[in-house]
């Protein structure tokens, strides 16, 4: 039920969906507010999010900074450009790594599905050059494995829930 | 090293992402690109001189040939950022299902 899709759209675009077990407006919380964001946008095992800014108004800005428990850390800047609450979030990032990656220009949206909620993260590329660049890599094959691996976390989780609930 | 820019610009070409597509099956020499491809060996010789360029392939010296390989630094420097696009997403996601679960249970609307 939760299993992540990432696919092309057009010549720039990235398109990420996943569903949620909980409402809209809980998502649209988990993505806006510091204190929430700080708790799961961390990528891999080790990384925390010291820094986290992001200022919920058209025009707001965005900072996420991440530090690895290792050493060593990278960062991002954004700023928000529409916000509907509970249904849509509309800004653009650049990671710094540490050289800053092409805008990405980001459109998320949350849409009551059954019980819970699908999640459609659109990304559009400066240009076909700087997606072409992310597609042309092993990304597909690599992400194969990535998702092999979450849906047998997630098909888990799943069943370790059903268990407990009454 | 070359920088991302100038990979970016390398990668832009669909003949030479195809170029690589070739060479990850293993290395091979200007006249062996030619014919899969259908192009002039100048052609071809431009293409890798750019993929070289951009720290994406390398060359050896084989008597009167030069053939190409996949140069493992350029693509990991490329692959350092998906890398961070493909497991912030996935693994964040898989922690976003936490944080939804607790933010549910503290407002009393546990689902299921």
């Amino acid at each position: 039920m939760t299993k992540m899709t990432l696919k092309t759209e057009g010549d720039r675009h990235l398109v990420v969906t996943r569903k949620f077990a909980a409402s809209p407006e809980a998502l649209y919380r988990a993505h806006t507010e510091p204190k929430l964001i700080q708790k799961w946008m961390l990528g891999p095992e080790g990384w925390t999010m010291p820094v986290c800014v992001s200022e919920a108004n058209p025009g707001g800005k965005i900072r996420f900074e991440w530090t690895h428990e290792k050493g060593g850390g990278f960062y991002l800047t954004g700023e928000y450009m529409e916000l509907k609450p509970d249904s849509k979030i509309v800004h653009v990032e650049r990671m710094f790594l540490p050289d800053p990656t092409p805008d990405n220009h980001v459109e998320t949206r949350f849409d009551t599905d059954g019980t819970g909620t699908l999640m459609t993260m659109r990304m559009t590329l400066p240009d076909e050059k700087t997606r072409a660049a992310m597609l042309s890599t092993r990304m597909e094959s690599g992400m194969e494995t990535s998702y092999v691996r979450l849906e047998g976390v997630l098909q888990t989780e799943a069943s370790s829930k059903q268990a407990s609930a009454p | 090293m070359a920088t991302l820019d100038v990979t970016f610009a390398a990668l832009a070409d669909p003949t030479r992402r195809a170029i690589l597509a070739r060479l990850a099956l293993g290395e091979a020499t200007v006249m062996e690109l030619v014919k899969p491809f259908e192009l002039t060996q100048p052609a071809i010789s431009q293409h890798l001189k750019v993929l070289q360029n951009a720290g994406l392939i390398t060359r050896r010296v084989q008597g009167t040939k030069r053939p190409c390989q996949l140069a493992k630094e350029g693509v990991t420097e490329i692959d350092q950022w998906l890398a961070m696009l493909r497991k912030a997403l996935a693994t964040s996601y898989e922690r976003l299902d936490d944080v939804l679960a607790e933010m549910g249970t503290k407002k009393g609307r546990k689902k299921k």
